[in-house]
């Protein structure tokens, strides 16, 4: 690939982190940051649509029957705590550290698959024994979708993380690898991130108007 | 059991329309034609290696344009089906569903399948080349998007032979679309398959931005860039601002057609206005997606054969950047008329008309790099020029739709239709137009013919203005748009056969630019030089076509047209030092891309028909193709210097 002016020397370049130290490395985390750009409209929209269509509840469940603080907090707590681990796991990648960022990631995804397991229980209430699936009403759909597509977005981040964790475990810490496990921690911030935007503008929102 | 699997037949192919077993015919035949042809010659491991799995910004180029000609040709194809039937009062020859179909795809296709694929094969082609690079920063997700774009067409396309085909408009509006109105499997197709090219788009859109950003030859600030790139900078910018809310948009209603969800619906709450906005607030930025890089190949054209740099450089780059932020805040103009309040309406009025100004410092640019030129009529000169007159009285009509109160008058009408195609033809097609004869040379080392490629211009321009300048006055005249047929005695009838004309001499135009390619094909001039047009930009200063790797060594640039400088420094007799070469490191070719993309047509045709036992196994083969690339490490080889030379020998390069 071609140097370019706004790339590194060489020099300079082997003093920065690890995943930083090939010009691809370099390209990639731009194009990701970008990706994540892209991502922040696609949740925009969405939290748009959820907010136009939340009082259109069309004599169905409102959000006020629906939510309860409990398991809201629980699943809140869970996916922050993923964050600070996954912030965990970067540190000791810095550090060089192959155990200790393979132990934090798994912690990480283990985090993961409990708080899809809690919105999988979550929605599975709410559709089949409080009478309210996405099709009852227009507030319904924008609320299964918004957080379906968030859902989403964390289980197709385990599936990534388990992949970056067997190519850890075989190659260990190498340029390729570091950034791969280093993208996966941007993916993982940014879902965290999304999900304080839920925790406000659906669940607090609803609960209190 | 016969019985049933006539009616299954009956209801899964299109039936009972001669002109569509035509079609039926038509494809097997051509299908037959080149599943032979293939196999005769012993092309298929030729096909694989050379073009399918191929990462080269160049192929994947000549592909994007390939499969944008033949959309072309498919879209032309259902413009002249409504000609001829709208050409007398109380025609026949389409019925008024069918009608609806065509003029559906006609519109979808014109704009996804054939405006931005030829714009991403164009860009493919010339903006590594520009930059003084060697690929662009991703190229295995460069070709998963064609891969994308190009089963995301095929799905569409599948339409009207399988299930039958959408006819709520390319603008697809709630409620009609929606599934209480329009249920069948022909709206499912355009959302599935708009869906898939669509995550195509985006990715291109990330893909350029990085690689303009960070790839750049030595030297080669951002204000050094050529106008092109800089179009391309700034439509990325716009691809990835916009296309995630269509994507959200599309994803939507297809909740609302699969899962009974209720979006858009008119049923417990859903809004169908909604949808109006979210189609909008991509569309309207996808107009500039499919401007601003015309734009900026009129600016190198029209620089080139000017035989002059570009007048006011940086103000053509600020203007852009003005016109990609106005585009974000414009979306409501389309519906005016849909009951907003007067405040809403006069904003959204006031910076539509915004945008005339930033464009209209544009075409004074062009204009004034014209003044004292020496202005060389070759064929991609012509379609510049031409740009210049007709794209302003499209523009200037844009003014007139965006004063809110008179667009009570023309919302609908076939004023609005004549102006939006004076833009997207004057504009859109004569860019791609120029762009084709412009790089032709480049993508395939020899000449379009020059008077073959006149005489295409003449009569598709002319006939442009046949077809669309009456068409504003029918429009005010009454004739609404998306109308089937019309009764006799409202005077409308002699503007329609002329518009008739029109639209098949604009037909002919494009036979004739055909046969041209073909004619050429065989006896072109041959281009060995590399620069044919005198250029003025990088992509001029390799040999044509351009070696694999692009560049034998990396160029260094230190002032804008950076070739026109360097040849300029040649003639003074500084013909900088010789330096030697060293091996190149370039991407592996790889199946992935083709693969996935298959999967994800297989996903898509399931979904259009609910059959959720191929539409998962279609996502799961999708999301396995990605785990598989993950583990693809060995992706990269590196050319030697002895292959260098012996390419470079060949063309005669060697320093």
């Amino acid at each position: 690939m071609t140097e370019s002016t706004l790339s590194l020397h060489e020099k300079d370049r082997s003093k920065m982190p690890l995943e930083y130290t090939t010009e691809e490395g370099d390209l990639r985390i731009v194009g990701f940051w970008i990706f994540l750009a892209a991502e922040l409209v696609l949740f925009g929209t969405l939290f748009g649509t959820y907010l136009v269509l939340q009082s259109h509840t069309a004599g169905g469940p409102t959000a006020k029957d629906l939510f309860e603080i409990g398991p809201v907090m629980a699943e809140t707590i869970v996916l922050l705590v993923s964050s600070f681990t996954c912030g965990l796991s970067t540190i000791e990648l810095r550090r060089h550290n192959k155990k200790g960022l393979i132990g934090w990631l798994i912690v990480t995804i283990l985090l993961g698959l409990v708080f899809v397991g809690l919105e999988v229980n979550e929605f599975y209430t709410y559709a089949v024994h409080e009478g309210a699936p996405i099709s009852r009403s227009a507030f319904l759909s924008g609320f299964f979708v918004l957080l379906g597509t968030h859902g989403c977005h964390v289980s197709l981040g385990i599936i990534w993380i388990i992949g970056i964790l067997l190519q850890l475990g075989k190659r260990g810490i190498t340029p390729v690898t570091a950034r791969k496990a280093f993208m996966a921690g941007l993916y993982w911030h940014f879902l965290d991130v999304v999900w304080i935007f839920i925790f406000t503008a659906v669940y607090l929102t609803g609960l209190v108007i | 059991m016969i019985d049933s699997i006539k009616s299954f037949m009956g209801w899964f192919f299109v039936t009972g329309d001669p002109m569509i077993y035509g079609a039926d015919a038509s494809i097997a035949l051509a299908s037959i034609g080149i599943v032979a042809v293939l196999t005769y010659f012993k092309k298929w491991k030729w096909l694989w290696q050379e073009w399918l799995t191929s990462v080269d910004h160049k192929k994947i180029g000549i592909m994007y344009i390939i499969a944008a000609l033949l959309m072309l040709f498919r879209g032309g194809v259902d413009a002249l089906m409504m000609r001829t039937q709208l050409t007398l009062p109380n025609l026949h020859f389409l019925d008024a569903e069918h009608y609806n179909q065509v003029f559906t795809t006609h519109g979808t296709i014109m704009i996804i399948f054939v405006a931005m694929p030829f714009i991403f094969g164009l860009m493919n082609i010339a903006v590594p080349l520009q930059i003084g690079a060697r690929d662009v920063a991703f190229p295995f997700l460069n070709a998963l998007s064609f891969w994308l774009f190009f089963v995301g067409a095929m799905l569409f396309n599948l339409s009207f032979v399988i299930g039958g085909s959408p006819d709520a408009g390319w603008s697809s509006y709630a409620p009609y679309a929606d599934v209480e109105m329009n249920p069948g499997v022909g709206q499912n197709y355009y959302l599935l398959g708009v869906q898939i090219s669509g995550i195509g788009s985006l990715a291109t859109g990330i893909n350029f931005l990085v690689t303009i950003l960070k790839m750049r030859a030595p030297g080669m600030t951002l204000f050094k860039m050529p106008m092109f790139t800089w179009s391309i900078l700034i439509t990325s910018v716009i691809v990835v601002f916009a296309f995630p809310a269509f994507t959200v948009a599309l994803a939507l209603m297809t909740i609302d057609r699969l899962f009974g969800a209720h979006f858009f619906t008119i049923a417990a709450g859903g809004s169908p206005m909604l949808w109006a906005n979210l189609f909008w607030f991509w569309g309207h930025p996808e107009v500039y997606i499919v401007l601003l890089p015309v734009f900026g190949i009129f600016s190198e054209v029209i620089a080139t054969f000017a035989h002059k740099t570009l007048f006011g450089y940086a103000v053509m780059v600020w203007s852009m950047v003005a016109i990609s932020l106005l585009s974000f805040i414009t979306w409501l103009h389309h519906f005016f008329t849909m009951g907003n309040t007067a405040p809403v309406n006069a904003f959204f009025s006031i910076s539509t008309m915004l945008i005339a100004i930033p464009t209209g410092v544009k075409i004074f640019n062009w204009l004034f790099t014209l003044n004292k030129g020496r202005i060389q009529f070759t064929t991609p000169m012509l379609w510049a020029l031409a740009f210049i007159p007709n794209f302003t009285i499209g523009g200037v009509t844009g003014v007139m739709l965006a004063m809110a109160p008179a667009d009570y008058q023309y919302h609908n009408s076939y004023f609005l239709v004549a102006h939006f195609h004076s833009t997207l033809i004057a504009g859109t097609v004569f860019g791609i137009f120029c762009g084709l004869h412009y790089w032709w040379p480049k993508m395939f080392g020899y000449m379009l013919d020059e008077t073959k490629g006149k005489w295409s211009f003449w009569i598709f321009m002319i006939s442009f203005n046949v077809c669309f300048m009456p068409m504003y006055f029918l429009g005010l005249m009454g004739m609404t748009r998306r109308m089937y047929t019309y009764p006799a005695g409202l005077g409308w009838t002699p503007i329609n056969v002329v518009m008739t004309i029109g639209a098949f001499g604009m037909g002919a135009g494009f036979v004739l630019m055909a046969y041209n390619i073909i004619w050429s094909a065989m006896h072109g001039k041959k281009d060995a030089t590399g620069d044919p047009w005198n250029g003025r930009t990088l992509e001029w200063s390799t040999a044509s076509p351009a070696a694999e790797y692009n560049f034998a060594h990396i160029p260094e640039v230190s002032e804008r047209d950076a070739f026109a400088v360097t040849k300029e420094k040649r003639k003074a007799g500084n013909a900088g030092t010789v330096k030697s070469y060293a091996p190149i490191h370039m991407p592996n070719n790889t199946g992935i891309p083709v693969i996935m993309a298959s999967f994800m047509f297989v996903a898509g045709f399931g979904c259009v028909f609910e059959w959720y036992w191929m539409a998962i196994p279609g996502v799961i083969g999708v999301i396995a193709c990605m785990i598989a690339r993950s583990f693809v490490y060995n992706d990269h080889h590196y050319i030697s210097v002895e292959e260098i030379k012996r390419t470079e020998a060949a063309t005669g390069r060697l320093s």
